[in-house]
């Protein structure tokens, strides 16, 4: 007798017991539930970069005599080219955001800590390969602003003493931002960094499975004032997930409209033997960065400016990598929320003077 | 003599795992070795430019400049309001932009991170923390040549 297609699935693949796990999975619900989202639409948008970069993989080429060209090709000749290019560059922003805003969550719900140390450990990763991912795409078109941005990027690590000339030479490819770098940096955004996001994202998505989601201390703390009052909880499938799809249809009207109406611009060709152009600035995400640079001087204390602001960036990525081991009581989460505020000042402070000083040329 | 039976097996057990682990250490060692050298870019030996030609004097008017690629680097080639030929690196020696020259401010300047730079090379303002290389210009009949300073 022929048998079912489900019941022949079911003799080989384990879904009983998926199924069965997936019934159990709940979402915590209280005031701070709408910041589960943000993961998923940052996988979402993730999802979308992966699609339209295998498509935009089809036409591109990667030298400096043909990528800008090739971009050119795609935005003006292929049927929908412009479309896909537009809404791989509008993911990429709307994934930093996306990202950006989870992992603000979780620092300052505190979700960060025992047992979810390495879930935190391999976000913090991830942030940092999403914003390398944005690094190194950016340079592919080989437009001016790209050339520059990179060329300024890469030389930034030259202010370490000892191996800052290696890592320059390293990650350009040789000596100066050419045709060289340009391979380089490809291979990197489109293999090598896939290839180890994929692997850290599955670590970080099957802790996520195995602890569940977090529920923030003083939420903890109420329900035991209320003399242990248990949570209420929405069921993940399908109350969650169907919340998270209308947020991700939203968002991809958002990339579609985004593209319609403000196609992401190519600009001219990069030519090493032209000057930058007034007003160069880099992505928004990068612009409190770029302001620090600007702003901090040749020598603070006989010390390379360059290499003070770089150092400093390095204490802060490696405080925040093992937040969950300097975060332990409520005391220092109290100090970690301040902090946060505080660095988020600041880099809104830093990027709205880069805005509001874009274009102007100060006199010395 | 079961104490020693069993203190021998373990110890044998060390020697097979010490083995095994530097094998495995050397297989490691033996694919990372190439891998981490094949990621080093190979130096590429440049012949050094010693000079090039900047042009006709007649297409450069007072108070403007422009960049003239000096092997695979830019130099930027001023005409002062004087009407006196300078040759600067153009490479601005805080974050490796190219400079420009603003006839307005009468000096050279990089747009990327707001650094000025007089004519002599001098860093005047902005994070540039060390002056432009300055090169020779000499001017033979209406010819322009750069050449670098010896």
């Amino acid at each position: 007798m022929a048998q079912s297609p489900a019941v022949w699935l079911k003799e080989r693949l384990p879904i009983d017991p998926v199924a069965e796990a997936v019934r159990h999975k709940t979402v915590p619900l209280h005031r701070y539930s709408i910041w589960y989202y943000f993961g998923g639409m940052t996988l979402f948008l993730f999802g979308v970069q992966v699609g339209t970069g295998a498509l935009l993989l089809l036409y591109y080429r990667p030298s400096a005599g043909e990528a800008y060209e090739s971009v050119q090709f795609i935005m003006t000749r292929v049927p929908f080219g412009w479309l896909i290019r537009s809404i791989h560059a509008w993911s990429a922003n709307l994934m930093v955001a996306a990202a950006f805003a989870h992992f603000i969550s979780v620092v300052f719900l505190h979700s960060y800590r025992r047992p979810r140390e390495l879930t935190w450990m391999s976000g913090v990763v991830l942030l940092g390969l999403t914003l390398a991912f944005g690094f190194t795409g950016y340079l592919l078109p080989w437009n001016e602003l790209a050339f520059f941005a990179t060329r300024v990027g890469t030389d930034i690590a030259s202010a370490i003493p000892l191996v800052g000339e290696f890592i320059v030479t390293f990650t350009r490819g040789g000596p100066d931002v050419t045709g060289a770098t340009l391979t380089r940096l490809f291979g990197v955004h489109v293999a090598i960094l896939p290839m180890i996001t994929t692997t850290i994202l599955l670590v970080h998505l099957a802790l996520v499975q195995v602890h569940g989601m977090s529920i923030p201390p003083g939420i903890e703390k109420s329900l035991k004032e209320d003399g242990g009052a248990k949570l209420r909880a929405m069921p993940f499938v399908p109350h969650f997930l169907l919340r998270e799809m209308f947020g991700w249809t939203v968002a991809l009207a958002l990339l579609a409209g985004l593209a319609a109406f403000y196609p992401w611009e190519l600009g001219a060709k990069a030519d090493p033997f032209k000057p930058a152009p007034a007003g160069i600035q880099p992505e928004w995400y990068f612009l409190w960065m770029f302001q620090v640079l600007k702003l901090i001087p040749p020598t603070i204390a006989g010390i390379n400016g360059e290499l003070i602001a770089v150092l400093a960036l390095a204490v802060v990525g490696l405080a925040v990598f093992f937040l969950p081991f300097l975060s332990t009581n409520a005391r220092r989460q109290r100090i970690v929320r301040s902090l946060g505020w505080a660095a988020l000042l600041f880099m809104a402070f830093m990027t709205a003077m880069a805005v509001l000083t874009r274009g102007s040329a100060a006199q010395p | 003599m079961t104490r020693e039976t069993g203190s021998r097996v373990p110890h044998r057990r060390d020697i097979l795992d010490w083995l095994l682990g530097t094998s495995f250490a050397g297989v490691l060692g033996s694919v990372l070795y190439p891998i981490g050298r094949y990621l080093v870019p190979p130096e590429i030996p440049e012949a050094a430019t010693q000079s090039v030609s900047g042009g006709k004097t007649t297409s450069l008017p007072p108070n403007s400049a422009r960049i003239v690629p000096f092997g695979s680097a830019p130099v930027i080639l001023v005409r002062t309001t004087a009407g006196e030929f300078r040759a600067l690196s153009a490479t601005c020696t805080h974050l490796t932009c190219t400079v420009q020259y603003r006839p307005d401010l009468e000096h050279i300047w990089c747009a990327c991170h707001n650094g000025h730079y007089d004519l002599s090379g001098r860093n005047i303002a902005g994070p540039p923390p060390r002056p432009l290389e300055m090169f020779d210009v000499s001017v033979k009949g209406d010819d322009i040549v750069i050449s670098r300073r010896t």
